[in-house]
């Protein structure tokens, strides 16, 4: 089933949650609604379900307008943030509820909700805690059995809402996988919201990044990583290190920095944005640039070394001035950087911004530009 | 705890002449104030022996305001339960503006002095009055009969049920109704399975805090009864009457009919809090046994 959005508007007093939002869901696809708190994700979410009402706009799916159809009729799993299991009843009567509240005719016998009851706690792993109470399971516990609980009418659409969020790490990473497996297995229309940019990227098959009620990129994955469209998803999107400054004669400067870039016409004031494993470190400057940067910490943490420079006689754009590059371990072993030492950062590729409202222009330092130098110090 | 303990870390309190002090003031208020009156009604009651209470409460008029405050009750309480359900409902379910006047406006019968609001009643719905003269022209008349009485005592008792159920139904959210909704529910089936049993204790304790007062209610009554025997005598209202024809014992027999409702009351009370508290308990302790 596909999910189709069309300009949707939502207002809370002063408060414009949502601003025209369109959108299309495709089928069987997993797709992320990214965003800050307060960017609106939760409220379309809340109005794909039915459970919020937009002030003007349509929602589909798969072409029927269900705009006016109650929650009830529209046949979704939902799964809350908080779970929302019903305290006072067992683990197998919270996954019954929906089957037991079909109309009559639709309802399955006693026997047959039992059965049904029975796989799905299989599914879940949890066939041991079927006469349980919600207060007696985990965290991770509950969200599988309200999973479950959601998925049992067999919905072809499930919505989540950060349904990860109130869970620890550990716990977070192995339910994750599991529902990926789920969605593979049962081929929903499914829309979660997260606000956690590795796990929309890890999970989803297609991204919304959203803000301030507006979506602003729609994308895969990997394209939308490689390729943001705005400031705002570049900075959204994991750690980016920013060098703002005056271009002259194809060369970015700003105090004692500056970088040369290849091809460029434009003059005047750029921003030149770095992810942290766009740039290399070395112990001196390169022909293309000139960037000294002090080390403030070095993280060894993870399955690459992150080390987090202070810019020297310059200044990085954002509020901490500091810039983030990882290196592998291979290459830390190599060199042992360590705190209060110099090193020169060189970018391989970058992405520019010349405007304010504009696209970035990707920029590539070719090999054969880097002095030999460098090569040999690697 | 040894001494140099306790003499190095003293605190207001902690010496045992101020404890037993603050104790002992405690006990004396207590008795002086609440056990030995209650147990002089019953004294006093049976002072002239089990037969003369039997008969003081088998009169003829002392019956008719048992079953007056019993009727009056019985109407009240589920009037009230309903009501303070509906509105704790709208205030903890629903955003709307003036939602902060209205969870306000539910406690003015607390405020407002109960001789008060009878006298509001009587002036709007008296026979003289807005309403009252209005429904006179249709041979209805509120005041001075049973219907009044029923009237300021649902006024009286109105807050009981919701002040108990909306700081729990505000603490519980909403979620699990809205989850109920989205797995296809009908409203009626999400109150029954769902809302119900999560308000289950918060609402008896309401209604048994309504019904203590609506038999026990005296001033709003008095106001608008009328105070004719075998008429619109409630219980309270016949204890004073009865005190005032110098009828001392059959004024304390009726009186320890409503003492015996206000213990029994309490003993209801106590055990439905227990009940909370050791729900409350088990659920914690199992969360902490995870």
């Amino acid at each position: 089933m596909t999910i189709t959005v069309d300009g949707i508007n939502k207002r809370f007093g002063k408060f414009q949650a949502l601003n025209n939002v369109s959108l299309d869901i495709p089928e069987g696809k997993l797709t992320a609604l990214l965003g800050p708190s307060g960017s609106g994700k939760t409220t379309l979410l809340r109005i794909i379900a039915g459970l919020e009402s937009a002030d003007s706009g349509r929602v589909s799916f798969s072409g029927k307008d269900v705009t006016k159809l109650h929650v009830r009729d529209r046949n979704i799993g939902f799964v809350f943030q908080h779970y929302a299991l019903f305290r006072h009843m067992t683990v197998a009567q919270n996954i019954a509820f929906g089957l037991d509240s079909l109309p009559r005719k639709q309802r399955p016998s006693k026997a047959e909700i039992q059965k049904r009851v029975g796989e799905l706690l299989e599914m879940i792993q949890l066939p041991h805690l079927a006469n349980r109470f919600p207060a007696q399971l985990s965290g991770g516990q509950k969200q599988r059995v309200a999973l479950a609980r959601s998925i049992a009418t067999r919905p072809k659409i499930l919505l989540l809402d950060e349904p990860f969020g109130a869970l620890d790490a550990k716990v977070r990473k192995d339910l994750r996988r599991w529902l990926r497996n789920l969605h593979d297995e049962f081929h929903f229309t499914s829309i979660f919201v997260t606000h956690d940019q590795e796990e929309a990227l890890e999970l989803s098959d297609q991204v919304v990044v959203m803000s301030q009620g507006n979506v602003e990129q729609v994308n895969e994955p990997t394209e939308l990583y490689a390729r943001p469209d705005s400031r705002f998803v570049f900075d959204f999107l994991g750690q980016v290190n920013v060098l703002s400054g005056e271009v002259k004669h194809s060369r970015l400067t700003q105090g004692s920095a500056w970088v040369t870039i290849p091809g460029i016409e434009h003059q005047g004031n750029v921003q030149l944005y770095l992810r942290p494993h766009e740039v290399r470190l070395a112990t001196a400057p390169v022909a293309h640039a000139n960037l000294p940067l002090r080390i403030e910490a070095v993280s060894l943490i993870g399955s690459e070394v992150r080390v987090e420079l202070r810019p020297e006689g310059w200044e990085s754009e954002g509020s901490d001035n500091i810039w983030e590059v990882g290196i592998s371990h291979a290459e830390f072993n190599q060199q042992r950087p360590t705190r209060g030492d110099l090193r020169y950062a060189v970018p391989e590729v970058g992405h520019l911004f010349t405007g304010k409202d504009t696209q970035p222009v990707t920029v590539n330092w070719d090999e054969a530009d880097l002095s030999p130098r460098i090569r040999l110090i690697n | 705890m040894n001494a140099s303990q306790s003499s190095r870390h003293r605190r207001v309190g902690d010496s045992p002449v101020i404890k037993w002090l603050l104790i002992g003031i405690a006990v004396a208020v207590a008795l002086a104030l609440l056990i030995v009156p209650l147990l002089v009604i019953f004294v006093e009651a049976l002072g002239a022996g089990w037969g003369t209470l039997a008969d003081n409460l088998t009169d003829q008029y002392t019956l008719h305001a048992i079953g007056l405050t019993l009727f009056v009750a019985a109407l009240t309480v589920p009037l009230n339960l309903v009501f303070g359900t509906a509105l704790a409902w709208l205030v903890t379910r629903f955003r709307f503006p003036g939602r902060k006047l209205l969870i306000t406006l539910i406690d003015i019968p607390f405020a407002v002095s109960p001789v008060v609001a009878g006298l509001l009643y009587l002036l709007l719905y008296g026979r003289n009055g807005w309403v009252g003269s209005w429904l006179a022209d249709y041979d209805m008349q509120l005041m001075f009969s049973w219907p009044g009485i029923v009237m300021v005592t649902v006024f009286v008792t109105c807050p009981f049920v919701a002040r108990e159920l909306i700081p729990l139904m505000q603490q519980q959210g909403s979620e699990e109704e809205e989850a109920g909704v989205v797995l296809g529910a009908s409203g009626w089936r999400i109150f029954r399975t769902i809302t119900l049993p999560n308000i289950k204790w918060a609402l008896i304790y309401g209604v048994v805090l309504t019904n203590a007062r609506a038999v026990g209610e005296f001033g709003a009554v008095s106001v608008v009864s009328g105070n004719i025997r075998g008429q619109t005598n409630t219980l309270p209202l016949h204890v004073e009457l009865l005190y005032q024809d110098y009828n001392i014992v059959g004024a304390f027999a009726s009186a320890s009919l409503l003492a015996g409702i206000a213990v029994f009351t309490l003993a209801v009370k106590g055990f439905v809090e227990w009940r909370q508290t050791r729900s409350l308990n088990r659920l914690q302790t199992e969360e902490t046994a995870q």
